[in-house]
């Protein structure tokens, strides 16, 4: 019991961790809060905190407004499947530079991570006449396209460090107890591999959702996720506190409640090969 | 070890990530060089005439340019040292034992999920303004003038809101580092009678050190092209206080829709971003191969 | 018998209506999240009814993010929408290049010679309407009648600056929170460069000399800032470089700024009583002008709606514009909101109705406003150039924000007012040389 902590350490560890969460969480509680305010109450002097006649209008109003559930579903399947896209064509390759390095495979590693750094407003003018001319603009097909490529760079370097971290004896016992390919695959590495894949998953859906670019400049009405939806609430004539707060937490609602559901999961690939 | 054929299967398995980042690299880099060297403005359809380098000295005379590369690299490295040392200083704390932890983890990594728009829609309107914002409230309720954050310390401003956004990834990175490391290691330490600071700098940080470049190069990625932030707060100003590169092509190529201007801006951050990388990518090898 | 005769037409009703439905055409527009903007998608429905033919798509954009997307659109042909909300910055420069279709086939009833002629005129190309205004506006003086009064200070109906400045003083309790004046100071060719440049009109300056040189070095302009300077660090609110249009008017509604000079559309937010604090106790009075010049700034702006080229839908998009816009629209808004919500500032009919003048207690100082803005000779001095409140040239979003950055720059006290009129002299002429001027 070297590392028993007395009640004393534990109380005050307690009171400084809680008070920084909830220093750190506090913006979104602030918004959530205010997204059931009157506008007038938004913005009183002194700001109420709990206290106020708590009003869903705001809700309503963005429901009348906007087709919600439109962008969400936009949402939804622009991220999953940019997500799995890039996931069918990134396990392969960071299989094979994990199991099979070449000369070369940390330099295209480093080279496709480079690519993530091309600043997208540069090249919008011409990606947007080559997705005019091949009738993508606006489409959800055209987005998945898009941030697939984005965010390959990312999927494949963490997949490549999770998969670097399995032991190759392992394959090898297995191959010497006559195991072809198949079965290697199948039956030992990827029951290994499945938490390295899951938590590559969440995070790619996590950034794909959160795009912002691309997604608003590349749709219209048809295509259009929660991200071009925040853009109708946001600094309109007049009061809009309280109702940007409401498209707010109705835009990040879905990934929050998503990512702390599988927090776990996601924690335990997320660490880019980092911890021995 | 291996064998000609896995080389061959490897090749084949590789070649349809690396086909596609070529294709997504080559095609736009090729319209977008194309074009910096035309005199092009889609408000202005004509004969958009080669003119050789002239963007290119355009864009580095541009008297915005140094500013604008030195706000990058502020950007960049301030947001660096905040989410480090913070993200190091919340990962400890989180490690002790202590009372609701998984409920305090859950508070910790929120600001992760939040949309980069939404989050700077939020600060500064809700916090950062300085009559209806919160900050504002408590200074006047403190007998202040209220701080005007957006234009007294723009780049600050953001350096703050995208840390705030950036903490948890690092928290959350440094904190599995940290809680692999054997408690062996550390009670031996213990008993050695090292004080904290000692067992701090000898143990802990050495072993994080894996983690931390992990960190510097995956924010260094998305913080260099960081836009929507600035768009929504101080448009890059005041004057141009808070531009960055990024946003100094977009000036040009979504204000003024100059693309001939905004494709030599693209290139040359192009260009910077991976000197950046070559420059990140040796000291991360170095680490990682350790 | 009757039961499948009854069957027999429900199926065939159900055809036809599946028919009607194939033959839709869909209609996407993108427009500003402005309140009467938002209030026209909250009617739409009273079109679709009309027209079973047509639906309709809403794509609602903040301003900033709705030009460029629609810039961009139009710009490269996308041809993502059927009908744009634009202004009349846009208008003009886009018909010269083809770029809109031309509104001179609008129906018998839409009775375009009651449009304002200064709108009107504004959103012609020789003599040919582009878009149709569905509110309009120019810049006036709102103040507080009751703060004025305590203060001890009148504002005349036709205001010079100073008379401003010295009521911005007399009203300015800063102990209080409240400001004596608030103005634009939030960098944007739209936002602050709005202001700044009528104000300048006013002060007999002008961007441009005939032959295209930028004119920041001139004593007008030098006096413009000064006197700006002067009145928002003495008497505006704190932050007030980031204010737009929108940060003072919620100060105004909270009851935080004696005097705000804006746009004259801002005269129906500040007098609904649902969102003011101070709805009955606002008056207004022309735009300001210094003394010995004859001229008070020449503000004009109207949100249009507009039909692309690039648009495969062009008789459902201009069956919706001319609803949108048209007298049988306001007598709606009227019906639904009262008269006090009808759209401003497009139609001379609105203006000679009593019930309008009775709900609206702005409304004649917003119609002589409107009238009296003179977009071709908006300076005292001679100009090459088209626009009040703008310069109507395409690289006139660029300059004017690059411009605009300088002079918020200057009200945060980053530099000086010399500093700031020096660097928008050489950034402008840099523009203009590149450009070719």
């Amino acid at each position: 019991m070297a590392r028993a902590v007395t009640t004393r350490r534990k109380s005050i560890n307690t009171a400084i961790a809680w008070a920084i969460g909830i220093l750190i969480f506090f913006p979104i509680l602030w918004t959530i809060l205010t997204s059931f305010k009157t506008e007038a109450e938004a913005i009183s002097s002194p700001p109420s905190f709990l206290f106020f006649d708590w009003t869903f209008e705001n809700y309503a109003a963005v429901q009348e407004r906007s087709n919600y559930f439109r962008h969400f579903m936009n949402s939804v399947v622009i991220s999953l499947g940019s997500t799995i896209l890039g996931l069918i064509i990134a396990v392969p390759a960071a299989w094979a530079m994990a199991f099979v390095p070449g000369k070369n495979t940390k330099n295209v590693l480093m080279w496709m991570l480079s690519t993530k750094m091309l600043p997208p407003v540069g090249v919008l003018i011409p990606i947007y006449l080559l997705f005019r001319d091949t009738g993508l603009l606006d489409t959800r097909t055209g987005l998945v396209i898009v941030l697939t490529l984005i965010n390959l760079p990312i999927i494949v370097w963490m997949l490549y460090t999770y998969f670097r971290e399995i032991p190759g004896e392992i394959l090898e016992a297995a191959r010497m107890d006559g195991a072809t390919l198949r079965d290697e695959i199948i039956h030992v590495l990827t029951p290994m591999a499945v938490p390295g894949i899951a938590s590559t998953l969440l995070l790619n859906i996590i950034l794909a959702w959160n795009e912002a670019f691309w997604t608003l400049n590349l749709t219209a009405a048809n295509a259009a996720p929660l991200t071009a939806f925040i853009a109708s609430y946001s600094s309109p004539e007049g009061l809009f506190y309280a109702k940007l707060s409401a498209a707010s937490t109705m835009a990040i609602a879905p990934i929050l409640i998503l990512g702390w559901f599988s927090q776990k999961q996601l924690v335990r690939g997320l660490t880019f090969g980092a911890v021995k | 070890m291996a064998t000609q054929h896995s080389r061959a299967a490897a090749r084949l398995m590789i070649s349809p990530a690396v086909i596609l980042l070529l294709l997504w690299m080559i095609v736009p880099l090729t319209l977008t060089l194309y074009f910096s060297t035309l005199r092009y403005n889609l408000l202005m359809p004509g004969a958009n005439p080669f003119v050789g380098f002239e963007n290119y000295s355009y864009f580095f005379t541009d008297p915005a340019f140094t500013t604008a590369l030195l706000n990058t690299l502020l950007l960049v490295g301030g947001v660096l040292v905040i989410t480090v040392c913070g993200g190091i200083a919340l990962a400890l704390l989180l490690d002790q034992e202590m009372w609701g932890q998984g409920i305090v983890r859950l508070l910790v990594i929120a600001p992760f999920f939040v949309m980069p728009t939404v989050s700077a829609l939020v600060w500064k309107n809700m916090f950062m303004d300085p009559v209806n914002g919160l900050f504002g409230y408590l200074a006047r309720a403190f007998g202040a003038q209220p701080f005007e954050w957006l234009t007294a310390a723009p780049l600050l401003s953001i350096i703050f809101i995208v840390s705030w956004q950036w903490l948890p990834f690092a928290t959350l990175i440094l904190l599995t580092a940290i809680q692999s490391l054997s408690s062996e290691q550390l009670e031996a330490a213990e008993m050695d009678g090292a004080r904290f600071g000692s067992k701090f700098l000898w143990i802990i940080l050495p072993h994080l050190a894996r983690a931390i470049t992990v960190v510097i190069l995956i924010q260094t990625i998305f913080l260099l092209s960081i836009f929507a932030e600035i768009l929504v707060t101080t448009g890059g100003g005041p004057g141009v206080a808070s531009t960055n590169l990024t946003y100094l092509v977009y000036i040009q190529s979504l204000l003024q829709f100059d693309v001939g201007l905004g494709s030599a801006g693209g290139v040359v951050a192009i260009i910077l971003a991976n000197i950046v990388a070559i420059f990140l990518m040796r000291m991360i090898g170095k680490n990682l191969d350790a | 018998m009757t039961n499948i005769r009854r069957a027999l037409m429900g199926a065939t009703a159900l055809c036809v209506s599946a028919l009607a439905a194939e033959a839709q055409t869909t209609i996407t527009i993108a427009t500003v999240n402005n309140g009467d903007m938002i209030r026209m998608q909250g009617l739409s429905n009273h079109f679709t009814d009309a027209h079973p033919d047509i639906a309709l798509e809403w794509v609602t954009l903040e301003e900033n993010v709705l030009r460029q997307r629609v810039t961009t659109d139009i710009a490269t042909q996308g041809g993502q929408y059927d009908v744009l909300t634009i202004g009349t910055y846009e208008v003009p420069i886009w018909a010269k290049q083809d770029w809109l279709l031309p509104l001179d086939d609008l129906p018998e009833e839409y009775n375009v010679d009651d449009l304002l002629p200064a709108v009107r005129e504004a959103l012609s190309v020789d003599g040919t309407l582009y878009a149709a205004p569905f509110y309009g506006e120019s810049a006036m003086v709102m103040y507080r009648t009751d703060l004025a009064e305590q203060a001890g200070v009148s504002i005349p109906e036709e205001p010079t600056w100073s008379d401003i400045m010295s009521a911005a003083e007399a009203m300015t309790d800063r102990e209080n929170e409240v400001y004596g004046i608030c103005l634009r100071g939030k960098p944007g060719w739209g936002e602050n460069m709005g202001f700044i440049t009528t104000m300048a009109n006013s002060y007999g300056a002008r961007w441009f000399d005939t032959e295209w040189n930028a004119q920041f070095d001139s004593p007008e302009w030098q006096e413009t800032m000064k006197d700006y300077l002067t009145m928002m660090n003495e008497y505006g609110p704190p932050g007030a470089s980031s204010n737009g249009f929108n940060e003072n008017l919620s100060l105004f509604q909270q009851g935080k700024c004696g005097m705000w000079i804006d746009a004259t559309v801002a005269a129906g937010f500040v007098t609904d009583p649902d969102e003011s604090t101070v709805a009955d106790s606002v008056g207004f009075a022309k735009f300001p002008n210094k003394e010995g010049v004859d001229n008070h700034g020449n503000w004009l702006w109207a949100w249009s709606l507009a039909v692309p080229s690039s648009t495969d839908a062009p008789d459902a998009a201009k069956e919706f514009v001319a609803w949108a816009t048209s007298q049988e629209y306001t007598q709606l808004v009227a019906q639904e909101e009262g008269w006090r919500a009808a759209p401003p500032g497009t139609r001379t009919s609105l203006y000679e109705n009593p019930e309008y003048q009775e709900a609206a207690p702005f409304a004649e100082m917003t119609l002589n406003a409107i009238q009296s803005a003179d977009t071709q000779n908006q300076s005292v001095q001679e100009t090459p150039y088209t626009g009040g409140q703008f310069v109507a040239i395409p690289e006139f979003q660029g300059i004017g924000t690059a411009v605009g950055q300088q002079f918020s720059a200057a009200l945060a006290g980053q530099v000086s007012a010399d500093q700031a009129l020096q660097s928008a002299q050489q950034l402008t002429q840099r523009e203009m040389d590149r450009a070719g001027y």
